[in-house]
C-alpha cells in the first residue's frame, strides 16, 4: 500500500498529513482530521448525512478517496458558523424545527449551503430537486424547506 | 483493499502504467463506481491509476463542424450545466442531470460512466442515439469506437485492458432533428431507471418520420437499439405511432429486479417508447 501526502484546507486551516491510498474522505476527516461533525450513513454515496463541499462542490465524504482532496479547500459542518455565529441557514433550521433526530443535519445544511450559492432564491421545484438525495429518516422534510425558504428570504 | 496509487499528471505515463500492470491496475476517474467495488472486494487491482490531473482529459467545447467534444474527466454536472452541451440539445443536458443526486452527478465523470458500462446508466443511451463515438487510447495508438458498440455485456465493454477513454465526440445534428431522453422511475427521484428511452428523429418536410435512432436503458445487459421500431417508424406521421412503439417488445431482454419484474419492464418500455415518440412528434 502507498502512502501519499496531503495538503489541504479544512474550514480555512491548513491540513498537511500522511495517509494510505485507500483512506476514504470521511474517514480522513473524522479519524485523521477529528471533525466529527460529519456524519456516515449508508457509506454507499445515497444517503447525504456526509455531505461536504470539496472546492465548492457538493460531494458525498463516503465515496470520495482521500487522495483526490490534496490541493483542495474542503467545508464542513464545522466551517459553517463564524466565531460562533451562526449562518443564516443554521439560524433557520432551528427556528423553522429543521430537524428531529438530528444526524442528518450536518449533511442537510452542507447541501442546503451548496443550494443557496448557486440559487440565493431558490424556486420549490429547486429546493426539492436539489436536496432530494438528503434523506431524513424522521421524515422532517418539511421544516428543512421552510428553514431553507426562511434563509433564502433573510437574504 | 491494497494497492499502489499513481496520479500522473500527463495522459503518456498514465498509458505506460496501464500497458506495464495490465491486468493489475485499475483506472480511476471519478471514483463513484470504483470506489464501491474496491470496497466490496469486487476489484483488487495491485495499482490504482487516477486520472484528475490531466488536464487534457477535460473540458466541452463544441467541434469546428457544429458537434460537441466532452473530455472523458468532465463530470456529470459539468454537462448538465454547460451552455455549450445545452445548445447542441437539451435533450443531453437531460440525460446527464437525470443521474442520482448532484453529489453523484458532481463527482461521477462522463467517460468513467461509459467504461463502468452499467446497462441501467443514463447518458449511454442518449449518447447512442445521437451517434456519438469514443476516443480510446493506449500506447499502442488511438481507436474510435461508436458508444453503440461500447459495452459488450453487463459492466462488461470493447475496450482494450491498455486503453483509456479520453473523449466522447457528438457529430453535428442534421437539421430538423429532434430528440428526448425519458426515464421512468416509479419509486425516488434519485434511482436508477425501470426502463429509459432516448430517441432522435428527423421530420421529413410533409411531417413524416426520415429517419429515427432509439435506445433503451435498464432492459437488457447494454444499451438495447430498438431497430424494429426504427424500421417501422420510417414514413409515419404523427397519431401513427402505436404500432411501432410496440414491437419494442421483441428487441429488449430485462430482469427482474427490484425495478420490477421482466414483464412489467417490458410493457413500460412500450409505454416509454411511445411517450417519448409522441413527445417528439408533438
Amino acid at each position: 500500500m502507498s502512502t501519499h501526502r496531503l495538503r489541504f484546507k479544512l474550514n480555512g486551516a491548513d491540513r498537511d498529513l500522511e495517509v494510505p491510498a485507500d483512506r476514504l474522505l470521511i474517514d480522513l476527516l473524522r479519524e485523521d482530521c477529528g471533525a466529527t461533525g460529519t456524519k456516515l450513513g449508508c457509506g454507499i454515496g445515497v444517503c447525504g448525512a456526509c455531505s461536504v463541499l470539496v472546492d465548492g462542490e457538493l460531494v458525498s465524504a463516503c465515496l470520495v478517496p482521500a487522495v483526490f482532496v490534496d490541493a483542495t479547500a474542503i467545508v464542513t459542518v464545522e466551517g459553517l458558523a463564524r466565531d460562533g455565529a451562526l449562518t443564516p441557514l443554521q439560524d433557520s433550521f432551528i427556528r423553522e424545527g429543521g430537524f428531529q433526530c438530528g444526524i442528518c443535519t450536518p449533511g442537510q445544511l452542507i447541501a442546503a449551503t451548496a443550494l443557496l450559492g448557486e440559487h440565493p432564491r431558490p424556486t420549490r421545484d429547486e429546493v426539492r430537486s436539489w436536496m432530494m438525495g438528503n434523506i431524513c429518516r424522521c421524515t422532517g422534510y418539511y421544516g428543512i424547506e421552510r428553514a431553507i425558504d426562511r434563509a433564502a428570504g433573510a437574504r | 483493499m491494497t494497492f499502489e496509487y499513481h496520479e500522473p499528471r500527463e495522459l503518456g505515463p498514465a498509458l505506460d502504467l496501464l500497458a506495464r500492470h495490465g491486468q493489475d491496475a485499475h483506472l480511476i476517474a471519478g471514483g463513484t463506481a470504483t470506489v464501491l467495488l474496491l470496497r466490496q472486494g469486487l476489484l483488487r487491482p495491485g495499482h490504482v491509476i487516477g486520472l484528475r490531473r490531466i488536464e487534457s482529459l477535460g473540458g466541452i467545447a463544441r467541434t469546428s463542424d457544429g458537434g460537441l467534444r466532452i473530455g472523458a474527466m468532465a463530470t456529470h454536472r459539468a454537462v448538465e450545466r454547460s451552455p455549450m452541451a445545452r445548445a447542441y440539445s437539451p435533450a443531453l443536458t437531460d440525460a446527464f442531470a437525470s443521474v442520482a443526486t448532484i453529489r453523484i452527478r458532481n463527482q461521477a465523470t462522463v467517460g468513467g460512466n461509459l467504461a463502468h458500462a452499467d446497462p441501467a446508466q443514463d447518458p449511454p443511451p442518449m449518447l447512442a442515439a445521437f451517434g456519438a463515438t469514443v476516443t480510446a487510447r493506449s500506447s499502442r495508438g488511438e481507436r474510435t469506437i461508436p458508444v453503440a458498440d461500447l459495452a459488450v455485456d453487463h459492466f462488461t465493454t470493447s475496450l482494450a485492458g491498455d486503453e483509456i477513454i479520453t473523449e466522447v465526440v457528438l457529430p453535428p445534428i442534421v437539421e430538423g432533428t429532434r430528440a428526448a431522453y425519458l426515464k421512468f422511475l416509479p419509486k425516488t427521484a434519485d434511482d436508477y431507471a425501470t426502463v429509459s428511452v432516448a430517441a432522435t428523429l428527423r421530420l421529413a418536410s410533409d411531417g413524416t418520420v426520415a429517419a429515427a435512432s432509439i435506445f433503451l436503458g435498464a432492459v437488457g445487459p447494454t444499451p438495447i437499439r430498438a431497430r424494429r421500431v426504427e424500421d417501422a417508424l420510417r414514413g409515419r406521421a404523427r397519431g401513427d405511432i402505436g404500432e411501432a412503439a410496440a414491437l419494442v417488445g421483441e428487441e429488449i431482454d430485462p430482469v427482474d429486479d427490484a425495478r420490477g419484474s421482466s414483464e412489467y419492464k417490458r410493457r413500460m418500455a412500450r409505454v416509454w417508447t411511445e411517450r417519448t415518440l409522441a413527445q417528439l412528434l408533438r
